[in-house]
């Protein structure tokens, strides 16, 4: 096949991946409630979108426990890996198989299982119990970014700092956790799309005036199309679209970086 | 740099620790309503006044919230069931009484809706909206009288007809359609009722409850069923809607304001009902919702043409064939079953 | 190293997630009598009643047809993009992994607008001289969701499995005298197969069990095993019910991590 028409497939696809929203961002500038018509230029839908109280709350909502969320996961699921790393193989497989769960269960019944338990205990559901579903949600991805570091990283370098007369826990906060730290950071960015972008587990855990911007918007879109809705779309576009090319950059130099230090 | 980056991150944390709107402290009341069901300026009010806070989240129908108070999965200090509920509720223990002394508001109510069959007494409710259940539809698309349910199931309006996504009202419609009772407790109607929905599946566009309303408004459907409110709402911004109520008979419904019997706020719960029967926050509450108030000084103040309109306020004629729901007991596990048997087949 | 640094986890994996699964096992396999609770198999009776053999059925043949269609032309995708002749991969590959990016919801949401009756693309099928055509609340647009949603979750793991495969393994296949169609079917789809595995699974999975692409866009007409789970815990409450039926999906997922245990490679940790 020709390498044009390999590149027209390929666009046709993209062209398919990016129409939906850009439609979305278009009518998000539409000054007319109908979807058929267009009724001139407005800043109107935005700035509803900024009057209303439930999505800004929903927004700081989503933020924190994105934030909190993946910050506790991150420290647990580091340690976690750590310490998993020096288990005997059947251990080691084990706990490693029970953290695959939530990985690949369906959000579904992670969501229920995470309900009945709190159900269960008798605790109030609320932005606690929002927060310990999505930490438990992310330790998993933490270790797993962090794992295969660990099984690259020289496992001299951590026994000569113990040589040199170090303690443990020092030397693993000083010599470890620099080696190991492109998947903490991977597994921290990793967790906290995951757990900005989650709906299904957060809908059966979150309670009485906790909502996060998934579970709103779920609850607008059931009431009808909404053009605030469009508004809201195009701003996390044109943040996700900025928030990209400024990671990609930082990735790019610090690719430079390495390269150069391997030299 | 990491560090840069670490020490804003716990600063941020600890922010957002610090600001934690979540901390359950005494002042906050926590509502519970139905989607689009109160005009937010009454809460931002009701905060001014009394110097608290209220956190404010919605339900879909009527099952849906009684199954997470039920549940006890969550904590509420007002809730908005409609007759029928509010009854089971009651009587399964999940609500506390309110002292009438502290709503002094209560007087404001319209006899005819105090001490109705559902709450002898009200000693657990509030009459918060009232309303009833008819066919919403479009002229441009509909050019018959529209005065029965049967048209419904007329195949000239296949994949234009909107259903209400929620058991009762839509098993109820059937009900009706074939001459039995709303609140009918006898398997073989009910099986009837589900063959005729089953049979209806085809033609209609979707199940759905609050985007009822702005699919009718966008001409997206010919044919809705829909609560008075909705009709109300909808008509305003598109001429072409009308709303009829089907000689078969129909359904009355009375929602109501409750305190679920875990809520810690009793009193604040009940100056906020206090507070909805006031008659410009009961008027608000109206006028944004479309729905009918119980509130007497409310409906003098409705403007005349709201008030003389047959949707909202209709004529005793039609509210005599209308027929209210009543709690069927455990009977309601043979209409979730039969609900689950038309969504899934 | 210290295995002691992992003891906080154990605790928390213990507390959410194997206590959480168990208490699924336990509703799901008890009811309650009059004698208190006992041990009953009757919700898993209840499953094979003939009314949820069928959502399960319409579930899998909605979620076969969507990774079917995904794999069709994600592979292909994946394909042109591993070859030699693309300088700039990794743009393409962002400008295909960023739609991911944007909430779940909203990605959904976006195709209410365009299906509609009086939608952009009826108002393009009109102009154009056709007759409308009923997209939205149908089958159809439940798959298209799907496709759209997981789309990118089938194109990485393919990808990622395909950019590692030896150039020199193809051309020697080459100097053998392949032609590029025997290239493709002797080599690449053989060399591709864990990740075309692996884009099934992380296809597959989630749309069995989706409920919100059922719900909005299938107009609650179509009720999938994931609705029919929401309906149990949030509307009926039959909890015992709903968690039988989250415990065979539960199965369905060991099932499936046995059938690629080998890959561990998860799609979503490829995507960074």
């Amino acid at each position: 096949m020709s390498k044009s028409l390999k590149k027209a497939y390929l666009w046709l696809i993209i062209l398919f991946l990016y129409a939906p929203i850009l439609v979305l961002m278009v009518l998000s500038f539409n000054d007319s409630r109908s979807r058929a018509t267009w009724g001139g230029f407005t800043f109107r839908w935005y700035i509803e979108l900024f009057k209303d109280r439930d999505i800004l709350l929903a927004l700081y909502y989503t933020l924190a426990i994105g934030l909190l969320s993946s910050v506790i996961a991150t420290i647990i699921g580091t340690f976690a890996a750590i310490g998993i790393f020096g288990y005997k193989k059947l251990s080691y497989s084990l706990v490693k198989n029970i953290s695959y769960i939530p990985v690949i269960n369906a959000d579904i019944v992670t969501g229920v299982s995470l309900m009945l338990m709190f159900v269960f205990l008798g605790i109030n559901q609320g932005f606690f119990t929002l927060l310990l579903a999505h930490i438990t949600f992310n330790i998993p991805y933490i270790i797993f970014s962090v794992l295969p570091k660990l099984h690259q990283m020289d496992i001299h370098v951590y026994e000569a700092a113990l040589d040199l007369g170090a303690n443990p826990f020092m030397s693993i906060i000083k010599v470890v956790i620099p080696e190991i730290r492109p998947g903490i950071i991977t597994g921290f960015l990793l967790a906290f799309t995951l757990s900005i972008d989650d709906f299904v587990i957060s809908f059966f855990t979150s309670g009485p005036g906790v909502t996060n911007l998934s579970i709103e918007i779920y609850s607008m879109a059931r009431r009808g199309i909404n053009p605030k809705i469009n508004a809201l779309s195009t701003l996390m576009f044109v943040v996700v679209m900025a928030l990209l090319l400024i990671v990609n950059k930082r990735s790019a130099s610090n690719t430079e970086k390495k390269v150069r230090r391997d030299i | 740099m990491m560090k840069k980056i670490g020490v804003f991150l716990m600063l941020f944390i600890l922010v957002a620790i610090i600001l934690l709107p979540g901390c359950d402290d005494e002042n906050t009341l926590y509502v519970y309503n139905w989607g689009d069901y109160m005009d937010k300026s009454v809460i931002k009010q009701f905060e001014e006044e009394y110097g608290v806070k209220v956190k404010y989240q919605t339900y879909t129908t009527n099952e849906d919230m009684y199954v997470k108070i039920n549940s006890g999965s969550a904590k509420y200090d007002i809730i908005f069931p409609s007759e029928y509920m509010l009854h089971r509720m009651a009587q399964e223990g999940l609500l506390q009484s309110i002292n009438l002394n502290n709503i002094p508001n209560f007087a404001l109510i319209d006899d005819i809706f105090k001490n109705a069959e559902y709450d002898p007494g009200n000693v657990y409710s509030v009459p918060y909206l009232w309303g009833t259940v008819g066919i919403l539809y479009n002229k441009s698309m509909v050019n018959e009288t529209v005065d029965s349910w049967d048209i419904l199931w007329d195949k000239k309006y296949e994949k234009k007809i909107l259903m209400v996504d929620s058991q009762r009202d839509s098993i109820g419609v059937a009900l009706k359609r074939l001459g039995y009772s709303m609140n009918s407790t006898l398997e073989k109607e009910i099986d009837e009722a589900k063959e005729s929905l089953i049979e209806q599946k085809p033609l209609v566009l979707a199940y759905v409850v609050d985007e009822a309303r702005d699919k009718m408004i966008n001409n997206e459907a010919a044919l809705a069923v829909v609560w008075s409110g909705e009709a109300i709402l909808a008509m305003a911004e598109n001429d072409d809607l009308a709303y009829a109520y089907p000689k078969e008979g129909s359904n009355i419904w009375y929602d109501c304001v409750a305190i679920p019997a875990t809520s810690t706020k009793k009193d604040l719960a009940e100056k906020f009902i206090n507070f909805l029967c006031r008659t410009d926050i009961a008027y608000l509450n109206a006028e944004y919702t479309g729905y009918s108030s119980p509130q007497m000084e409310v409906v003098e103040q409705l403007d005349e043409e709201l008030r003389n309109n047959p949707t909202a306020y209709p004529s005793n004629e039609i509210i005599s064939n209308c027929e209210v729901f009543k709690y069927i007991g455990d009977f309601v596990e043979y209409y979730n079953k039969a609900w689950i048997e038309i969504t899934a087949n | 190293m210290r295995r002691w640094l992992s003891y906080p986890y154990l605790v928390w994996m213990i507390m959410f997630i194997t206590v959480p699964l168990l208490l699924i096992v336990f509703y799901a396999f008890t009811k309650q009598t009059d004698g208190g609770i006992v041990f009953s198999l009757d919700h898993f009776r209840q499953i094979l009643d003939p009314l949820y053999l069928k959502v399960f059925l319409r579930s899998f043949k909605i979620a076969f047809i969507s990774m079917l269609i995904c794999l069709l032309i994600g592979y292909p995708v994946a394909l042109f993009l591993s070859s030699k002749d693309f300088s700039q991969k990794s743009t393409y590959l962002m400008l295909i992994v960023i739609p991911m990016w944007m909430n779940f919801l909203l990605r959904t949401y976006a195709w209410l607008t365009l299906l509609e009756n009086n939608g952009i693309f009826n108002k393009l099928l009109e102009f154009l001289g056709f007759g409308k055509v009923q997209f939205l609340y149908s089958e159809g647009a439940v798959i298209l969701g799907t496709v759209y949603n997981f789309l990118p979750f089938m194109i990485l793991p393919i990808y990622s499995v395909m950019v590692k495969i030896d150039e020199s393994v193809i051309s020697a296949a080459q100097d053998l005298g392949a032609n590029s169609f025997q290239v493709l079917l002797k080599v690449m789809i053989p060399l591709s197969l864990p990740g075309v595995i692996s884009g099934i699974t992380m296809v597959f999975m989630p749309a069995v069990s989706t409920f919100v692409i059922s719900r909005l866009l299938g107009g609650g007409q179509f009720a999938l095993i994931g609705n029919i789970i929401e309906q149990q815990f949030l509307l009926t409450g039959n909890w015992g019910f709903g968690s039988a039926l989250s415990f065979v999906l539960m199965v369905l997922v060991i099932i499936s991590m046995f059938f690629m245990n080998a890959n561990e490679r998860n799609g979503k940790e490829s995507m960074l």
